[in-house]
């Protein structure tokens, strides 16, 4: 049944069409970039992109490279730890500022003038105030998540029905059963839907940040992870290998994406039934 | 199967809702809205009772602070004036004596039919196994047995009705307040609702105050039937309705009492749904009166 269910769907319309797509897209490119060969007449922009059968064969012998893998494994860490701490953080924060008027007052404005500031903008502070350089870029990274979650939960939580809370209420239940049972599942699907957000902003951020401080002389190339492959591949002339770098980045986030909305469904069982 | 039914029907009317004698009664409240110049009278100098082991139903034109009147019965608001009374007590907050039915379905979403039930009994820490066995039994009388694991979302808006009724009797209230409860319903599921409704009632004959726009529905339902003025809310009259209970929808329709109080009813809310209409302009009340006559 599953097998049948699987099989449906791997020959679906939709999966010819993703695919279509994505051989057009690829011929495009690929005549595109030789076709200065083809035609003796260079393509403005594509002209001046490696084709795709070079990256393909760049990346062949990527595969077996351990230092590739090592940059995946080391920008997946700082974007799953920043975004982590960001959720850690962030979540009960949310909360925190929706259901107590007096800090919501205290908190929301310190917040509004901080959270304008673009996450990069911190690079060069946080290299200055954490000791490693390790731990800067997983603090922008978790500035990148951080306030989207924040603002999603706290934008979901102040907008609960007030009937929920008042059948709640008038049933005889607790200010902590009424937080744990209405005001907790009522939140989840905004803080599913920042978390969404919050993620794509930290795969920007990571990459932008491993250029900066990654790829400086002082960090000698120690910091890793593929936002420094992709400007140690710029520094050393080898093209394929930027956008191998950018195409690894969009797999990634791709997964990292997927792997939410596969979380976010199974925590909101009911929003499936729309 | 068989011994089933019987538990079933042991439950009905005893241990489900138990008889009890509350009675409720508001004496001059006034609610304002707003301050200064931005204030606006809702309720002014109103008094009604709420009569103990009686269906009261409360009719008004639309937008005339009948919402607001539920607010202040259930204690999620306090009137700026006057007493409201439950008993003799005065009502100070929300409590489980008084559920309130709201105008949309209030159901938990994230619940399931069967757990929007049970929500009531599990606030209040009594996950027993009575509760859990009451709740089978509403989930039966309610006709959602089939659908206990389902969400609100997957339900018909006549389900979400019986749900929700479901989740309010599990919890024994004393007076049952609900507020418009069968609006948006299409009409052939509204009727199909009151007879249903009214059926519940019979059973156990609890206090029941009951907020409605539609006369058909009022008369059909009420035993007694405060009629609301135009905003600012107060009395405007009170009609006790004589029809024999058990009530069918084929003999309220064919009842010439159902139709005369029909006539009264009207002729009292025509006027002031047309005061509400002309919003207080003397030009639009004069046109509306010359086109009434001429129309008449």
């Amino acid at each position: 049944m599953a097998i049948k269910k699987f099989k449906d769907k791997l020959f679906s319309r939709a999966t010819f069409r993703g695919i279509t797509a994505i051989v057009i897209f690829v011929i495009i490119w690929e005549v595109g970039a030789r076709s200065e060969q083809l035609f003796g007449y260079r393509f403005p922009f594509l002209g001046l992109v490696p084709p795709p059968s070079d990256v393909l064969a760049s990346w062949g012998g990527l595969i077996g490279d351990p230092s590739y893998w090592q940059s995946w494994y080391m920008s997946f860490l700082r974007v799953f730890g920043g975004f982590a701490a960001a959720m850690i953080i962030g979540i009960p924060l949310g909360l925190f500022m929706a259901v107590n008027r007096t800090f919501y007052g205290m908190s929301f404005p310190t917040f509004e003038i901080l959270r304008p500031i673009p996450p990069l903008a911190w690079v060069p502070a946080s290299i200055i105030f954490w000791p490693t350089q390790e731990l800067s870029i997983a603090f922008v990274t978790f500035l990148g998540a951080f306030y989207t979650i924040v603002i999603n939960v706290l934008g979901g939580a102040r907008s609960i029905n007030k009937q929920f809370l008042q059948a709640a209420q008038s049933m005889g239940a607790s200010q902590w059963d009424i937080f744990r049972r209405i005001v907790l599942p009522a939140t989840l699907p905004s803080i599913v839907v920042g978390s969404a957000v919050g993620m794509g902003i930290t795969w920007e951020v990571v990459v932008a940040a491993e250029m900066i401080s990654g790829g400086g002389s002082s960090g000698g190339g120690a910091g890793g992870g593929l936002g420094f492959f992709i400007w140690s591949s710029y520094v050393g002339g080898s093209y394929e290998q930027i956008v191998v770098g950018m195409i690894s980045i969009g797999i990634a986030g791709y997964f990292s994406s997927e792997l939410l909305r596969q979380l976010g469904g199974l925590l909101t069982p009911w929003l499936k039934t729309r | 199967m068989s011994t089933q039914v019987k538990e079933q029907s042991a439950f009905s009317g005893r241990d489900v809702r138990e008889q009890s004698a509350s009675e409720i009664v508001a004496t001059g409240i006034c609610k304002t809205y707003g301050a200064g110049p931005f204030a606006k009278d809702v309720v002014r100098d109103c008094s009604f009772t709420i009569e103990s082991n009686k269906l009261t139903v409360m009719i008004g034109p639309s937008g005339c602070g009948k919402s607001t009147l539920i607010q202040l019965i259930a204690g999620f608001e306090t009137p700026d004036q006057g007493t409201i009374t439950m008993d003799g007590r005065p009502i100070t907050g929300p409590g489980m004596d008084r559920l309130v039915l709201f105008q949309e379905s209030a159901l938990f979403p994230w619940m399931t039919t069967y757990d929007n039930i049970m929500y009531g009994p599990r606030a209040r820490g009594e996950d027993t196994k009575e509760s859990a066995e009451l709740a089978e039994f509403l989930l039966n009388k309610v006709g959602l047995e089939a659908f206990r694991d389902k969400y609100p979302q997957q339900l018909s808006g006549g389900m979400q009705r019986r749900a929700e009724l479901a989740r309010a009797m599990i919890n024994k209230p004393e007076v049952m307040i609900l507020d418009e409860p069968f609006r948006g319903l299409d009409n052939m599921s509204k009727e199909l609702m009151w007879e249903y409704y009214a059926g519940l009632y019979e059973e156990d004959r609890n206090t029941n105050f009951f907020v409605t726009t539609d006369i058909d529905e009022a008369i059909f339902l009420a035993d007694r039937l405060l009629i609301m003025t135009n905003l600012p809310t107060s009395t405007r009259a009170v009609i006790e309705i004589d029809i024999p209970r058990p009530r069918r929808i084929e003999d309220v329709v064919n009842s010439s009492r159902a139709n005369e109080i029909k006539k009264e009813v009207m002729t009292l809310l025509h006027e002031e749904a047309m005061k509400s209409f002309s919003g207080g302009s003397k030009a639009a009340a004069d046109f509306l009166d010359a086109y009434s006559k001429r129309a008449g």
